[in-house]
C-alpha cells in the first residue's frame, strides 16, 4: 500500500466512515495519475514544438502565453470543437475504444513511478515487470485501431506497428534484465536506491538499447513507420478526429513524457541528487526533461528508416548488444558481489569501468556489421562529371 | 472484508460475463478482445490473491503477446464478420469441453483450500480481529508480522526456487520445446 493512499485515508477517515475513505483516497489518486499524465504530455507537446522548431531554426509557436505555453491547451480545445465522425463501415464499439485503450497503458504506467523518496502511487514489489506488461497492452489497442477504422492505409499503418513493437520488446526486456540484476529487485524504489553509481554509467549498453528500444516502441520518427505521413496518410489513426484524436496524440505525448520518467527512474538514478530528501522532485523532473530533449533531439536529427532497416536494427543490431550486456552484467555480478550477495559503491564503478569500454566497442563492432555495404557515389572537385550510369533494362521475365 | 469482497464480485461478473461473450459473439475479432478482458480479470485474481508476480506475467503474456498471435490468426481467417460456419465437431467440441469442465470442478473441491502459510494466516486474522480496515505495514510491523513488500519478495525468491531447483526438468524441456518450435518457424519460411 502506497504511502499517499494511506496518508489520504488516514486524514479522510477522521470525518468519514472507512470505506467512504477508502473511495475518497483511491478517487484522489487516480485524479493525480490522469492529471500528471495529461499534464506531461501537454508540457511534452510544447517543449517539442518549440524545439523542433528551434532545430528547424524557425520560432515555433509562441503566441499564446508566456513563450506559447498555452499551446496545447489552445489545440485541445480546438480538437474538442471539431466534429468527431466515425466512419460509415467501421467497427463502431472498438472504434470508440480505441482511445480509451491507448491512453490507459500511459496513465497505468506512471502509477509506479517514485517521484521522490517514498512518492510512488504505488510502490510495487514487481515493478519493472509491471511497466514492460502494461507497456505491451498498447499493441492491442494499435491492432484495434487498424482493425475497426476499416481502411486499408490505417491497416497497413496497424500491422506495421505491431510488427515494430512486437521486435522491439525483446531487446528492450533484456537489457532490463541487466537493470534487476544488479539491483536484486524488480521493485522501482530498490532500482532507484541502488544506484549509488547511476545505471547510465554502470550499463551504458543497457541504457542505449533501452532508449532506441523505447523511442521505437513509441513510434518516435526514426522508427515512425507505423505513421509515417508520406506513405499511408497517417497511419493507424487516419480515421480518427476530434476528441478521439486529441486523447491518442495525448497518449502518445504522454507515453514519452511516461517513459521519460521511466527512463530516468531505471538508469538515471531516480530522485536522487543534493537535498534528495526535500528536493526530490526537482531533482526527478529536470533529469525527465534532460531525457525529454534527448527524444526530440533524436526525433530533429535522423531521418526515417525503411521498414526493413527498423527489423534489421532491432535483430541484428540491439538483441546482439543486450545479450552481450546480459552476459558481461552476470559476469561481474557472480564474481564482484560478496557472500550476501551485495554490490558496493565501489564493485558498481569497477563495473562502470569495464562496461563503458564494452559499450564502445561493442556498438562500433555491430555498427560496422550491419551498415549497408554501398560505397555512395562522392563526387571529386577536378574529377569531371560523374559517369552516368549506363540505362540498364529490366531483364526479360522467364516465361514458363 | 467489504472492499474485497466488491472487487471480487466485481472482476467475476465481469470475467464470467466476458468469457460467456467469447463463445456467444459473432465477430471474431470482438471475441478476441472479449478473450483479453477474460485474461485481464482474472490477473486481478491473481492480485486479490497477493501473487502480483503471476499477475503481472499473466497480463505480460496473455493480453500482450497471445492476443496478439492470436488477431494475427483471425487475420488469415475469411468472413471473420460472420463467425464461424456450422461444423461437423460440435460433439467432439461438447465431450471435451464436458470433460475440461468436470476436471476442473473435481480439482477446486478436491484441493485442500485451507492451506495459507502461516504469515498470511496471521495477516488474515489480525485483519478481522482488529478494528482497523486499512493494515498498513507500520501495523504489521508492531504486530510481529512481515510486511506486505517482504511477504511478496519472498514469494518471488520461492518461486524462482522452485523453477530453477525442484521443476529444473520440466522448466528445461519446456524451453527445450520453445527453441524448437522458432526454428521449425525458420525453417517453414526461409527463402529457398
Amino acid at each position: 500500500m502506497s504511502g499517499l493512499y494511506q496518508f489520504i485515508y488516514e486524514t479522510a477517515v477522521i470525518i468519514l466512515p472507512s470505506w467512504t475513505s477508502h473511495l475518497v483516497a483511491g478517487l484522489s489518486i487516480m485524479i493525480i495519475l490522469v492529471n500528471a499524465v495529461l499534464m506531461g504530455a501537454a508540457v511534452f507537446v510544447w517543449m517539442e514544438r518549440r524545439l523542433i522548431g528551434r532545430f528547424h531554426n524557425r520560432i515555433g509557436p509562441n503566441r499564446w502565453g508566456p513563450f506559447g505555453m498555452f499551446q496545447p491547451f489552445a489545440d485541445m480545445l480546438k480538437l474538442v470543437f471539431k466534429e468527431d465522425i466515425i466512419p460509415a463501415n467501421a467497427d463502431k464499439p472498438v472504434f470508440i475504444l480505441v482511445p480509451i485503450a491507448m491512453l490507459m497503458p500511459v496513465i497505468l504506467m506512471m502509477a509506479v513511478v517514485p517521484f521522490a523518496q517514498n512518492t510512488a502511487l504505488a510502490n510495487l514489489n514487481v515493478g519493472v515487470l509491471y511497466v514492460l506488461a502494461v507497456t505491451s497492452v498498447t499493441t492491442l489497442a494499435i491492432f484495434m485501431a487498424g482493425w475497426s477504422s476499416n481502411n486499408r492505409f490505417a491497416m497497413f499503418g496497424a500491422a506495421r506497428g505491431v510488427a515494430v513493437l512486437i521486435s522491439y520488446e525483446v531487446p528492450v526486456v533484456i537489457s532490463l534484465l541487466g537493470v534487476v540484476l544488479v539491483t536484486g529487485s524488480m521493485s522501482l524504489a530498490d532500482v532507484v536506491s541502488a544506484q549509488t553509481v547511476p545505471f547510465l554509467l554502470v550499463q551504458p549498453l543497457a541504457f542505449f538499447v533501452f532508449l532506441a528500444g523505447t523511442s521505437a516502441e513509441l513510434n518516435r520518427t526514426p522508427f515512425d513507420v507505423a505513421e509515417a505521413e508520406s506513405e499511408l496518410v497517417a497511419g493507424y489513426h487516419t480515421e480518427f478526429s476530434g476528441v478521439k484524436f486529441a486523447l491518442i496524440q495525448a497518449a502518445e505525448f504522454g507515453g514519452v513524457a511516461a517513459s521519460a520518467a521511466v527512463i530516468v527512474t531505471l538508469f538515471l538514478s531516480g530522485w536522487a541528487g543534493p537535498a534528495s530528501a526535500y528536493l526530490g522532485w526537482l531533482w526527478f523532473l529536470l533529469k525527465v526533461g534532460v531525457i525529454a530533449f534527448v527524444f526530440i533531439w533524436i526525433r530533429a536529427t535522423y531521418p526515417r528508416l525503411r521498414v526493413d532497416q527498423i527489423m534489421a536494427l532491432a535483430w541484428k543490431f540491439l538483441l546482439p548488444l543486450s545479450l552481450i550486456n546480459l552476459l558481461a552484467i552476470v559476469l561481474e555480478v557472480f564474481f564482484l558481489r560478496d557472500a550476501s550477495g551485495v554490490l558496493t559503491t565501489a564493485d558498481l564503478w569497477i563495473m562502470a569501468g569495464i562496461n563503458i569500454v564494452l559499450a564502445v566497442s561493442a556498438i562500433a563492432l555491430f555498427g560496422s556489421l550491419i551498415s549497408e555495404k554501398v560505397s555512395p557515389n562522392i563526387w571529386q572537385p577536378g574529377a569531371g562529371l560523374p559517369e552516368p550510369t549506363p540505362a540498364v533494362a529490366f531483364p526479360a521475365r522467364e516465361v514458363r | 472484508m467489504l472492499v474485497q469482497d466488491i472487487v471480487f464480485w466485481i472482476l467475476a461478473v465481469a470475467v464470467i460475463g466476458a468469457a460467456l461473450g467469447v463463445v456467444l459473439v459473432k465477430d471474431l475479432f470482438h471475441s478476441v478482445l472479449l478473450l483479453v478482458v477474460v485474461f485481464i480479470g482474472v490477473a486481478g485474481f491473481f492480485v486479490m490473491m497477493s501473487a502480483e508476480f503471476l499477475g503481472v506475467v499473466q497480463v505480460l503474456i496473455y493480453a500482450g503477446a497471445v492476443s496478439i498471435l492470436v488477431i494475427f490468426a483471425i487475420m488469415l481467417t475469411r468472413d471473420v464478420q460472420r463467425g464461424n460456419l456450422p461444423n461437423r465437431i460440435q460433439m467432439p467440441a461438447l465431450v471435451l469441453s464436458a470433460l475440461l469442465l468436470a476436471t476442473l470442478v473435481w480439482t477446486a473441491t478436491q484441493t485442500e483450500w485451507d492451506r495459507i502459510e502461516e504469515g498470511q494466516r496471521d495477516r488474515v486474522d489480525l485483519v478481522q480481529t482488529s478494528s482497523v480496515s486499512l493494515v498498513t505495514d507500520e501495523t504489521l510491523q508492531a504486530s510481529g508480522f512481515l510486511t506486505g513488500e517482504e511477504q511478496a519478495a519472498a514469494r518471488q525468491a520461492g518461486l524462482a526456487d522452485l523453477l530453477i531447483g525442484d521443476f529444473v526438468l520440466p522448466f528445461e524441456a519446456v524451453s527445450v520445446l520453445l527453441l524448437a518450435a522458432v526454428i521449425g518457424a525458420l525453417a517453414l519460411v526461409r527463402t529457398r
